[in-house]
């Protein structure tokens, strides 16, 4: 799939954003109150926020966004967007409270957690769900977005032993991602034969494209990375992503300065890790062009 | 729920019925007009060619028409020829230029004007315009394209494959196809191939690239390059040998029983002829010697005639001894057709069941030219089609000669199930024109510069042999070269063999690209000057509708309009559009202006010429007081009369109710526009097959105007014509070949069908070019017209060079590979990827998808001109030295024909930074670039 | 509403004929040609249309493929590729606007452009490619069956066909409701083992694909000789057949 700069954004940091509002809900990272909520309130709400702009960019016709909120009923991007929507509805007036009335409110808070988390769920489902794409129908996707937000929030907002604890998961989510990812669209049983009807009768294979020029089917869904330069891209996201973080947060090291240096690494070696994420994802509709 | 769109947009003010132009199909189109801009186009259904189906590039004409490398007005050379340098000029300006340089070239030596005009749909016109001006360098693109084949067929059969023939698509139970990618028919060999798919009957294709049709064929024999004669030549000795052939037929119908006068001399070998000059058979009924048309005869194919101590042989004796040599035995011709000796038998096998197992009876009874009754007609199921795959060879034109043969031994042309003409045909060459030569200074051709020569007599030779014509044709070196040899026409008149011309005229062929062979060089040739800097080619005039790669090496350009705004006439007098059922004719009219706003304009062509010609007082084009005789092209198709009561169009002359034959009628391209732009007039079921000898049909083609009386004719299995070249050679008659020409003219112009090696095949060293090389038809493209295209340069906007599974193993060749090409006359580097449905021994590609670079308003950096390629640079129009001091055409020696497919080459991988070779320094546009983004429709939202 | 009608009326749909389709790519073009002018969605358009890079929206695109049995030689089947009309449609469920949806009245699935908002989760949810994202438009495109010409009374009744279907030169292309079991597209498509694509992706296509039937040799036997049992040879059976006749 084609890795779009908008969506790859969108999803690291509105990810990390709604993990942080999801922990300032709870509570676990204390109820800040008065102007020592502003800043990871700001932080919270301004990387879902811009996140969610970001993602903006990726539609042919923003001005129509709202329509998104319609489907919910039956689709995950409309039901992604219904709960951002309803996550700010509820984080806001509580990041209001906590900040200028200083009076932070549990209840909402709690609530906001649930929409948060839930949020960041149905954007991972919007990519779990396609069949099209073998490397994201899998469970890993789920567990790669939830724990990205987990290490995300929790790096944002200091917390040592839970930030471990989410890289730790981010790293075995992100691992069997990987791993469960590299069966070839072969190995599933699909090549040029299935996708044609046409391998009964021998071994099929594209002789010619059904056109020279571009397509947008081409440019998005049949993107093709070289391995070698995958790998080491994976190397990288892993370890900006979950090694260095880990390390610097790790007992014995810290400080706000730690995590302050933490939580860019992260953010940035998530970026890697979702460029990988689209940019690996073969679709089936490769099979037409011979790829996959 | 979505919002409902429009179920029932109304998208034009106006439906216009007209013909398309993207190819010589010519099928009929609905062009829907709203606010006189051109929105849809789509087929006619009621139209005899396609009914209602369109291809590719036919759907695509919106953009053709809207292309921005329509030329907008004349253009007069500012920069070196080639480099697309060009100052637009006034129409005035123009024709009097025209004029200013044909004129004395009229009062001087009219033969130095080379008129020639590619896939000319009006060559009734320019040809008569060549004859009027004087100069016999005239033809179109028949002698590069298929001229082998309607060679073959017209001194065969009376008719050929393509526009004058068809499988009868509604009965055949089985249709060999040799060598067809495309084919000129597309759309009507589109519906029939589909019909037999719906019907069951089976297709077989010959082919060694098993795409298009041959890749929905039932079966394929994947031939060796070149070696399609030698195959059906073992088909033909299969037949014969298991007496499955239509005796009845071959004795009735064809020359088999008709003697060969075997008396040493000037006759020997030609039919034996009574004291009235008709050919003599042997009447089985009483024995003895009868005229072949006589009533009752009933000729004899196996007795001769003992005479004078010696026997006159029949044709059919001589042809089985042909047939039955070992050479052509399928274990004989097996491994250089590159096909097994049981596939040959087993197809063998196949074209005998299908022709005699389940004979075709149609109960329509007929009566035939000897007065005989028959109570039905009976035919042969298995047909045959042919095209350049076996036309574009050097030896193809025996080639198609053995294919009507072998369609004549199983007794399947013109009966039922088997291969129908179209009107005008049949129509044999005895009663074709002959060419004519030029009369000089100021004096018109006698007759039509192109015609069909029944012997030495007819060649335009002067009195030492030497040809008359700037392409050689009619000469020694390509006696029957009834469509000239338009692909020889730069490099003999930059090489002033036979003599230097002074003006190419050149009309709708981009003869400095895809059309030439060694495209590179004639590039060289059209820019060469001589010591006083001088080009070599004094002047070039081009007449294109678009900025091609030709254009760029005018002097002058007259631009014409594109299909949809000029007056057209498809004539029987020319390559008419019947289907065996109907004669049928066309035009096309201009459903919208032309417009180029800001611009001289551009005009019709064909009336342009008719403006030129009266210009020069070309006799027919002025009135007799001087002033011109036609308005323009639209007077001209009402008004002219080739005989009396014979015009360009047969349809709605006289008072509007005459068919054929009849006065001009003012209101006819009126009639022709209600009625969708095409009429017809349906055969006669009595007259529906073997129209040679079947006197409904000779009485009805002699009341539509197709002829002036009832002719009937045997078909040749023996080309007398032929005989009469070999004749000479032996050394009969006053006309003589010179001596270096001799022993080829007796060896090729052999009046039974034979198979030679390609001259290539015989000249290179296979060792180091082991590979043939071909090109293909791509279906969605037409030529070079194609990528000015935005929808079809995206189908192919760049092409690769196919190679067999086997060179790839060995070349070491990878996915994204490029490989350097080899011939004998050339090398380029291109893109390749690997086939398995291929012939082993033959690579191949798409054919004029490479352009020079700024050609066509593309950007230079457009795929066309970095990724596309020609193999054109490779193929040499001269063949290379054999040492006898003299390079020969690489031309079939009987016709002419340019023998593309004959190439041999080699392949090796590329470096890793390889890019494409040759490269061309780019040509500037005379009309600037496309514009990046279009959307055809959304000026109606 | 994004949800699928559980059942249609019909199912009106293509059939496409691998064994006749030679690849000639009429149907990718008058679709294109007809979904531009027709002025019932916005025009397809194209990108760097003259230029080193074109890449412009079809809806219906032909591609040719390759197939080496274990034995014989290799075959090549052209295969057009449109929108299958889907019963159980993926791009419609996951459409956040409810722009793409499934009509209940036919099945045909269409993309109300006006809605659109051009995120292309629709075209990712296809497995077959049959939806582009419009390049100037930016909304999405896909097949509509031609649905402004199968009901449009402004044309000849002949022509209430789809685009590729009048195109098609071959008769490759067939159009019809295969919901109805007696209607010619469902008999050929029992006659001739008609298949779905990728049916593993649980798509449940309406349109249906016929195989390409099998290739090869007739299997005649060759012919016998004459000259062995004919008694003069070719000459002597001549004769005699020509005394026959
Ligand atoms: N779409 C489209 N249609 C066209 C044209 C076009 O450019 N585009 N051009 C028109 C013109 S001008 C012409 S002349 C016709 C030509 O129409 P075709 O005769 O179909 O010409 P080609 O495409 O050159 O195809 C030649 C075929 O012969 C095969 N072949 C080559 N050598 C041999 C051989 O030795 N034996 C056999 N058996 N087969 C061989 C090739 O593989 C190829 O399939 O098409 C006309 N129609
Ligand atoms: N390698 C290889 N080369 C081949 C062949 C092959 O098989 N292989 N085939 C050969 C054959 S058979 C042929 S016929 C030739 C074809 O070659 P060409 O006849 O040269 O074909 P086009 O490229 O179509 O060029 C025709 C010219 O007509 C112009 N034109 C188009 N429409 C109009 C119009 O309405 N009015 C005017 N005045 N001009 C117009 C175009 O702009 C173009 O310059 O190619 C030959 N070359
Ligand atoms: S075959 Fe195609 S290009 Fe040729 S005349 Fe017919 S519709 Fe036009
Ligand atoms: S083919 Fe693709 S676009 Fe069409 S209905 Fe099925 S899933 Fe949707
Ligand atoms: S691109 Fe348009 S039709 Fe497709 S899912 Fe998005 S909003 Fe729906
Ligand atoms: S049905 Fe209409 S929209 Fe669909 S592929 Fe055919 S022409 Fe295109
Ligand atoms: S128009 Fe018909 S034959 Fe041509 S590519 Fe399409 S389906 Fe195949
Ligand atoms: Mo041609």
């Amino acid at each position: 799939m084609h890795p779009a700069v908008s969506i790859i954004l969108f999803t690291v940091l509105s990810g990390a954003g709604f993990g942080l509002l999801a922990l300032l809900g709870t509570g676990a990272a204390g109820r800040p109150a008065g102007w020592a909520a502003f800043v990871p309130f700001a932080l919270g709400l301004g990387l879902a926020g811009a996140g969610l702009v970001a993602s903006a960019f990726h539609l042919g016709r923003p001005e129509r966004a709202l329509r998104a909120f319609t489907q919910w009923r039956t689709s995950w991007l409309s039901r992604e967007a219904v709960l951002a929507a309803a996550t700010f509805a509820v984080v806001v007036p509580n990041a209001a409270a906590s900040v200028l009335l200083a009076r932070p409110l549990p209840g909402l808070g709690w609530a906001g957690a649930v929409l948060a988390v839930a949020t960041v769920g149905s954007t991972a489902m919007i990519y779990a769900q396609m069949r099209t794409v073998p490397r994201w129908r899998h469970w890993t996707t789920l567990a790669v977005f939830l724990a990205a937000a987990a290490a995300g929030g929790t790096l944002l907002a200091g917390l040592r032993w839970p930030a471990l604890a989410a890289l730790g998961l981010l790293g075995i989510a992100l691992a069997a991602h990987w791993r469960a990812g590299d069966r070839p669209l072969g190995r599933a049983g699909q090549d040029a034969g299935t996708a044609t009807g046409l391998g009964a009768l021998g071994r099929v294979r594209p002789l010619s494209p059904a056109h020279t020029g571009g397509s947008y089917v081409l440019k998005e869904m049949v993107h093709v990375v070289g391995r070698r330069h995958a790998r080491r891209l994976r190397l990288l996201a892993f370890l900006l992503a979950v090694v260095l973080p880990a390390a610097l947060v790790a007992p014995g090291w810290g400080g706000w300065l730690a995590f302050a240096i933490a939580a860019p690494l992260h953010l940035g070696g998530m970026l890697a890790a979702r460029w990988l994420f689209f940019a690996e994802a073969e679709h089936v509709v490769g099979l037409y062009y011979g790829r996959g | 729920m979505g919002r409902a769109p429009d179920l029932a947009p109304r998208i034009a003010d106006e439906v216009r019925r007209t013909t398309c132009y993207m190819c010589a199909c010519r099928c009929g189109i609905e062009v829907h007009v709203k606010d006189g801009q051109v929105r849809h186009i789509e087929g006619n259904r009621d139209h005899p060619v396609n009914r209602g189906v369109l291809c590719a590039k036919g759907s695509a004409g919106v953009m053709q028409h809207n292309s921005p490398a329509r030329l907008r007005a004349p253009l007069l050379r500012t920069g070196p020829r080639g480099s697309g340098e060009f100052r637009e000029i006034s129409w005035d300006e123009a024709l009097a230029t025209a004029t200013a340089w044909l004129q004395p070239l009229r009062a001087t030596a009219p033969e130095k004007l080379a008129f020639f005009t590619g896939r000319d749909q009006s060559q009734g016109l320019t040809g008569w315009w060549a004859q009027m001006f004087g100069t016999p360098n005239y033809a179109a693109h028949g002698g590069f394209c298929s001229v082998n084949m309607a060679a073959a067929g017209i001194y065969t059969l009376g008719g050929a494959f393509w526009e004058f023939g068809a499988t009868d698509w509604e009965r055949t139970r089985l249709l060999v196809m040799f060598g067809v990618a495309e084919d000129h028919d597309s759309n009507p060999i589109k519906i029939g191939l589909g019909k037999l798919k719906a019907r069951g009957a089976r297709v077989i294709a010959v082919n060694p690239v098993r795409t298009g049709y041959a890749a929905v064929a039932d079966d394929w024999i994947a031939i060796t390059p070149g070696t399609d004669g030698l195959l059906i030549l073992a088909l033909a000795q299969e037949l014969l040998r298991a007496g499955r052939i239509d005796l009845d037929y071959l004795a009735r119908f064809t020359d088999a029983g008709i003697l060969i006068d075997a008396r040493e001399g000037p006759t020997r070998g030609l039919y034996l002829r009574d004291a009235e000059g008709r050919p003599l058979v042997i009447d089985r009924r009483t024995g003895a010697p009868a005229p072949w048309e006589a009533p009752g005869v009933a000729p004899d194919l196996a007795r001769g005639l003992a005479e004078d101590g010696v026997e006159h042989l029949p044709v059919f004796r001589h042809l089985a001894l042909r047939l039955l040599d070992p050479a052509h035995a399928p274990e004989a011709v097996a491994a250089r057709c590159g096909v097994p000796a049981e596939r040959i038998r087993a197809l063998a096998a196949e074209l005998a069941a299908a022709a005699f197992e389940a004979p075709v009876v149609l109960p329509w009874p007929w009566t035939d030219f000897r007065g005989e009754r028959h109570a039905a007609m009976v035919g042969r199921p298995v047909s045959f089609h042919a095209m350049r795959g076996i036309s574009a060879h050097s030896n193809g034109f025996q080639t198609a000669r053995a294919l009507h043969v072998l369609q004549c031994l199983l007794g399947a042309v013109e009966t039922p199930g088997g291969f129908r003409f179209k009107p005008p045909c049949p129509r044999p060459a005895a009663a074709q024109p002959r060419p004519h030569g030029a009369r000089g200074p100021g004096q018109p051709l006698a007759g039509p510069p192109l015609g069909f020569p029944l012997g030495p007599d007819d060649l335009l030779v002067d009195a030492e042999g030497r040809p008359q014509r700037i392409d050689k044709a009619f000469s020694w070196e390509a006696p029957l070269a009834v469509h000239g040899l338009m692909h020889m026409v730069i490099a003999n008149a930059h090489a002033g063999d036979p003599y230097p011309v002074d003006t190419l005229f050149l009309y709708m062929a981009n003869m400095a690209w895809n059309s030439s062979m060694n495209t590179a060089g004639t590039m060289r040739m059209l820019a060469d000057r001589r010591p006083d800097g001088e080009y070599v080619i004094p002047r070039i005039i081009c007449a294109d509708a678009y900025s091609s790669e030709m254009v760029a090496y005018a002097d002058l350009v007259l631009p014409d309009t594109t299909y949809l705004e000029r007056h057209d006439c498809i004539s029987l007098l020319d390559r008419p559009i019947s289907e065996p059922d109907a004669m049928a004719d066309a035009i096309r009219w201009p459903v919208v202006a032309p417009d180029r706003p800001g611009h001289a304009g551009v005009r019709p062509f064909q009336s342009v010429l008719l403006d030129l010609g009266a210009r020069l007082g070309l006799p027919g084009m002025v009135a007799a007081d001087g002033s011109p005789r036609y308005r323009d092209y639209a007077d001209y198709i009402v008004n002219h009369e080739r005989r009396p009561g014979i015009g360009p169009l047969a349809g709605w002359r006289g008072d509007g109710t005459a068919r054929g034959r009849g006065a001009p009628n003012p209101g006819q391209l009126d009639r022709y526009i209600a009625a969708g732009g095409f009429w017809q007039a349906h055969v006669p079921e009595e007259a529906a097959f073997f129209k040679p000898w079947n006197r409904a049909w000779q009485d009805w083609a002699t009341a539509m105007g197709l002829q002036d009386r009832p002719n009937p004719y045997p078909f040749a299995l023996w080309v007398e014509p032929l005989r009469r070249f070999q004749l000479a050679a032996e050394g009969h008659g006053p006309r003589q070949p010179p001596e270096h020409l001799r022993a080829r003219i007796r060896a090729c112009l052999d009046p039974l069908p034979f198979w030679p090696p390609a001259l290539e095949e015989a000249a290179v060293d296979a060792a180091a070019f082991p590979l043939h090389a071909l090109t293909q038809r791509p279906m969605a493209m037409y030529h070079s017209w194609g990528s000015q295209n935005a929808w079809l340069r995206q189908i192919h906007g760049e092409n690769l060079l196919f190679l067999p599974e086997a060179v790839w193993r060995q070349g070491g060749f990878a996915p994204g590979d490029w490989a350097v090409v080899t011939s004998p006359s050339g090398s380029i580097t291109v893109p390749v990827a690997p086939m398995a449905a291929q012939n082993a021994a033959t690579v191949w590609t798409w054919n004029a998808i490479g352009k020079r670079a700024g050609a066509w308003a593309l950007d230079p950096a457009a795929p066309e001109a970095t990724r596309g390629f020609l193999l054109n640079h490779l193929i040499g129009e001269l063949l290379p030295d054999q040492g006898d001091g003299r390079r020969w055409a690489n031309s079939d020696p009987v016709t002419g024909q340019a023998a593309w497919f004959d190439l041999r080459v080699r392949v090796e991988r590329a470096g890793p930074d390889a890019r494409l070779q040759p490269a061309f320094a780019p040509q500037s546009s005379p009309v600037g670039r496309g514009p990046a983004v279009v959307r055809h429709g959304g000026l109606w939202r | 509403m994004t949800a699928l009608p559980g059942r249609t009326e019909k199912s009106l749909g293509l059939v496409i004929d691998l064994d006749t389709c030679v690849g000639c790519q009429a149907c990718a073009v008058s679709c294109k040609e007809w979904n531009s002018a027709s002025g019932s969605h916005a025009p397809l358009a194209d990108l760097d249309a003259y230029g080193a890079a074109p890449a412009g929206t079809f809806l219906n695109r032909v591609h040719s493929f390759e197939v080496t049995p274990p034995e014989g030689p290799a075959v090549v089947v052209h295969f057009p590729r449109s929108c299958l009309h889907c019963a159980d449609a993926p791009c419609v469920t996951v459409c956040p606007t409810g722009a793409s949806y499934k009509r209940a009245e036919d099945g045909i699935v269409l993309v109300d452009e006006a809605a659109c908002i051009g995120c292309g989760l629709c075209a990712w949810a296809c497995p077959y490619g049959a939806r582009e994202l419009d390049g100037a438009e930016r909304v999405m495109k896909k097949c509509t069956l031609c649905v402004d010409r199968i009901y449009n009374d402004a044309l000849p009744e002949a022509d209430r066909v789809p685009a590729c279907v009048k195109a098609c030169p071959t008769g490759a292309r067939h159009f019809g409701d295969l919901a109805d079991p007696g209607s010619a597209v469902s008999r050929l498509v029992a006659a001739r083992g008609g298949f779905d694509l990728m049916p593993e992706q649980g798509t449940r296509p309406v349109n249906k694909y016929l195989p390409p039937r099998p290739r090869g040799p007739s299997g005649q036997a060759p012919l016998e000789p004459l000259a062995a049992a004919a008694p003069g040879g070719f000459l002597g059976w001549l004769d005699r057949a020509l005394d026959r006749l």
